[in-house]
């Protein structure tokens, strides 16, 4: 069955890894949903890369092997597989509402524990941190109410406890 | 030299000393021009061989490395330099050849602006290339030119390439030795576990219908390996079957051999496959040329696969024992273990299977009708084989009809012997194949068996032959067709030969004589021994012009989408529908 998974993959940093490492998903035939990178270890020069795409068990498992297979890739895993895995999202979320909407989106973003970090006399920047389910509910309720424009940072990840990747 | 000041273009000369390179194939151009002013300077031991095209010297360089298991290497200029170099690199990564490319580029200032000669080399090879790298500072490129011949030859080995702007080329700066350097890394598991070499070993003392199944890998790993692998067929005494790469790791011409298996294998080896309660994959990957119809393939047997190459593990075949590791330190140990634990193979259940596998063997399925008027194919191969299999001889091939009788009829007793495209199916492989496999064996017989077709594709490379003197011989299966394009035609299309007759075909005595080479004709059965042995007697290269029938087909055939147990046989069975399933796969 076709589900969302989330992997993770620590790389050297060097140039031309991100593109060695989406190159080789896209050549394969596989999708990405979403992507972060970020150096993780500046004395190692470790990078951490995670997106996330759509597939079955099997076809992540021989995605993550082909990955392993890159020689500037030290490990890759499915976080997702990993039942303690945490996924998390940032947004930026702006709203352009007047009046009783206006009231409506600020009330919500609080409940959501969204941050105001722009204000004009029509308009709100939200920041919203969550798990990517709870980011799209967030967008969900403001589209009615005057949702413009949206950007997401992708999904970060990592398991619980004290194992390390 | 633990370190030194040199200018990139010395670096380049000096690795290549460090890595006991004495061999490059390589064309020149702007972007090269310090290196290749550093060879004129003559300081170093380094033969460079002028091809005429950079497909030409990729291919040779691959034929150098699997003739010799050294890394070929290969110079080739900037922009239409590398890309020209684009088929060899990805034929080189298909087939795990170590290669190493050196690329010239623009000046580092100009990258980017379209510069002339300018192309995205890193770009452009990342996915044809186990790695490769720009470099950007004189100062890490001895650090990367030792890691490209590391990278090349460890693990899996493949091709890489190092793109090197002139500007870098020109500055002087460290050079440190490869002693000090190590890969950050990369580090291929070399040993398997030995819990699982175990389990591999109960599944062979209890199986009653095994197979080995070898492949490339065996010859990658070395004679080590071959000789381990030899040893362990012979202790067991089960059958064994090579695909393609694999040729020459066992003798070919041995009892226990029953040929090559996949699309154009035995009916015994690809009977055996899918009927075999064992699998043994020693170094192969479960190709589609081998598998067939994946669902249905060797339904009903345990499978063991060892691999270098922990992604190829359960790829497009789930295996119940996995032995990730270099073939020879994985037989070394298997054979160990086998021995301490005196363990036994079940001796009366591999009889009765042999006794199933020889009953296979009298359909005798290579078989064809001999004509006494014209040349079969497979004649002519029967015939080259017999009159140069004393002499250690060095087959290449280029891609087609030929390549698959080459492999049928021609046997190799010998590792490293046999070189041919098979992952990528490269036309026009063969010749600069052959001239990189002369260079490594100065003093052995090199023959490229051809089409009339492929023979085209590089024939250029010639001028390379006469120029270096390197006596190799093309012997072309000429049948005015691309003829595996027109068997799929007539197999799959109704026979509407749709552009596969080879109109227009060069008058190949004339041309080897244009270039200062033999040329020879041969047109009758009758004749065909005194041509050849006047090829191998002539001392120089020879274009061998062999006419023969048009019509064969290669036989047996799995088509496209069917099991092994639905091989086509002969022209007899030829209309058994294939299904539209099958006519989308190639
Ligand atoms: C570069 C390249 N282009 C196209 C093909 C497709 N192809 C495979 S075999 C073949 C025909 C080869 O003809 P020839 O060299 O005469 O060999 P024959 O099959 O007749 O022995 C072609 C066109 C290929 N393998 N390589
Ligand atoms: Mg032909």
């Amino acid at each position: 069955m076709e589900s969302k998974h989330t992997v993770s993959v620590l790389v050297d940093n060097e140039p031309g890894v991100l593109a060695r490492v989406i190159g080789l998903i896209s050549g394969r035939g596989y999708n990405i949903e979403s992507l972060t990178v970020a150096e993780v270890d500046a004395e190692a020069h470790i990078s951490r890369i995670t997106f996330v795409t759509l597939g079955n068990e099997t076809t992540i498992n021989k995605m993550i092997s082909q990955l392993q297979k890159l020689v500037p890739v030290k490990k890759a895993i499915n976080i997702t597989l990993d039942k303690q895995g945490i996924e998390r999202e940032m947004a930026l979320v702006k709203v352009v509402a007047t009046g009783e909407k206006r009231v409506e989106s600020l009330r919500l973003s609080d409940a959501f524990r969204a941050k105001v970090i722009d204000t004009t006399h029509d308009s709100f920047v939200f920041e919203l941190n969550g798990s990517p389910v709870k980011i799209d509910a967030f967008i969900d309720l403001m589209t009615p109410l005057g949702l413009s424009e949206i950007s997401r940072t992708g999904v970060v990840a990592i398991a619980r406890g004290s194992e390390k990747l | 030299m633990v370190s030194a000041q040199l200018t990139g273009a010395e670096m380049v000369l000096q690795a290549f000393e460090d890595h006991k390179v004495d061999t490059l194939f390589g064309y020149p151009g702007g972007a090269v021009l310090p290196i290749y002013d550093e060879l004129a300077k003559g300081k170093n031991s380094i033969h460079h061989y002028l091809v005429r095209h950079e497909q030409g010297a990729a291919h040779a360089a691959e034929g150098y490395a699997r003739s010799s298991g050294k890394v070929g290497v290969l110079l080739v200029t900037s922009g239409p330099g590398v890309t020209n170099a684009v088929t060899g690199l990805a034929d080189a990564m298909m087939d795990s050849i170590p290669l190493v490319c050196i690329s010239g580029q623009v000046p580092s200032h100009l990258i980017g602006t379209d510069a002339f000669q300018e192309c995205d080399a890193v770009g452009i090879t990342r996915p044809c290339t186990k790695h490769n790298w720009l470099v950007k500072d004189i100062n890490d490129l001895s650090r990367i030119l030792h890691e490209a011949f590391y990278v090349a030859a460890s693990g899996r080995p493949g091709p890489v390439l190092i793109d090197i702007p002139k500007d870098i080329q020109f500055q002087t700066g460290t050079y440190i030795g490869p002693e000090t350097i190590k890969h950050k890394s990369y580090r291929p598991k070399l040993k398997a576990s030995i819990d699982n070499i175990n389990e591999a070993l109960k599944l062979i003392v209890k199986a009653q219908k095994p197979i080995f199944y070898t492949g490339g890998g065996v010859i990658n790993s070395g004679n080590a390996a071959v000789q381990l692998l030899r040893e362990f067929v012979r202790l067991t005494g089960f059958p064994i079957t090579s695909t393609l790469q694999g040729l020459g790791a066992f003798p070919g011409d041995d009892d226990q051999f029953i040929g090559m298996l996949g699309m154009h294998g035995t009916y015994e080896a690809n009977m055996a496959m899918h009927d075999c309660d064992l699998l043994i994959n020693v170094g192969a990957r479960f190709d589609d040329r081998i598998t067939g119809k994946v669902d249905e393939f060797s339904p009903n047997s345990k499978k063991i696969h060892i691999d270098i190459d922990p992604s190829s593990i359960n790829k497009t075949i789930d295996v119940d024992v996995a032995l990730v590791g270099d073939v020879a330190h994985v037989l070394e140990d298997t054979i160990k273990l086998w021995k301490s634990n005196v363990y036994k193979t079940d001796k009366p259940a591999v009889k009765s299977w042999w006794s199933m596998i020889d009953k296979w063997k009298e359909k005798d399925s290579l078989g064809f009708n001999d004509s006494k008027t014209t040349i079969k194919p497979q004649f002519a191969i029967q015939r080259l084989y017999e009159l140069t299999k004393e002499k250690d001889t060095y087959v290449t091939t280029e891609v087609g009809q030929h390549q698959m009788w080459a492999a049928q009829f021609y046997k190799f007793n010998k590792p490293n012997r046999w070189i041919t495209s098979g992952g990528l199916g490269t036309m026009g492989f063969g010749l600069p194949a052959a001239i990189g496999a002369q260079v490594a064996h100065r003093d052995k017989l090199v023959i490229d068996i051809a089409g009339e077709a492929s023979i085209l594709m590089c024939i250029q490379e010639m001028s390379t032959a006469i120029q270096h003197k390197l006596p190799v011989k093309i012997f072309i299966i000429n049948n005015q067709y691309m003829g595996m394009v027109r068997q799929w035609q007539e197999l799959l299309h109704d026979k509407r030969y749709s552009h596969s007759y080879t109109d227009a075909l060069p008058d190949f005595v004339k041309l080897a004589e244009a270039y200062g080479a033999k040329g020879i004709r041969v047109q009758k059965p009758s004749e065909l021994d005194k041509g050849i042995q006047e090829m191998i007697d002539y001392d120089g290269p020879v274009i061998f012009d062999c006419v023969v029938d048009e019509n064969e087909n290669v036989y047996p055939m799995i088509p496209s989408g069917k099991a092994h147990n639905e091989m086509l046989l002969g022209d007899e069975n030829e209309d058994s529908e294939i299904s539209d399933e099958g006519k989308v796969l190639v």
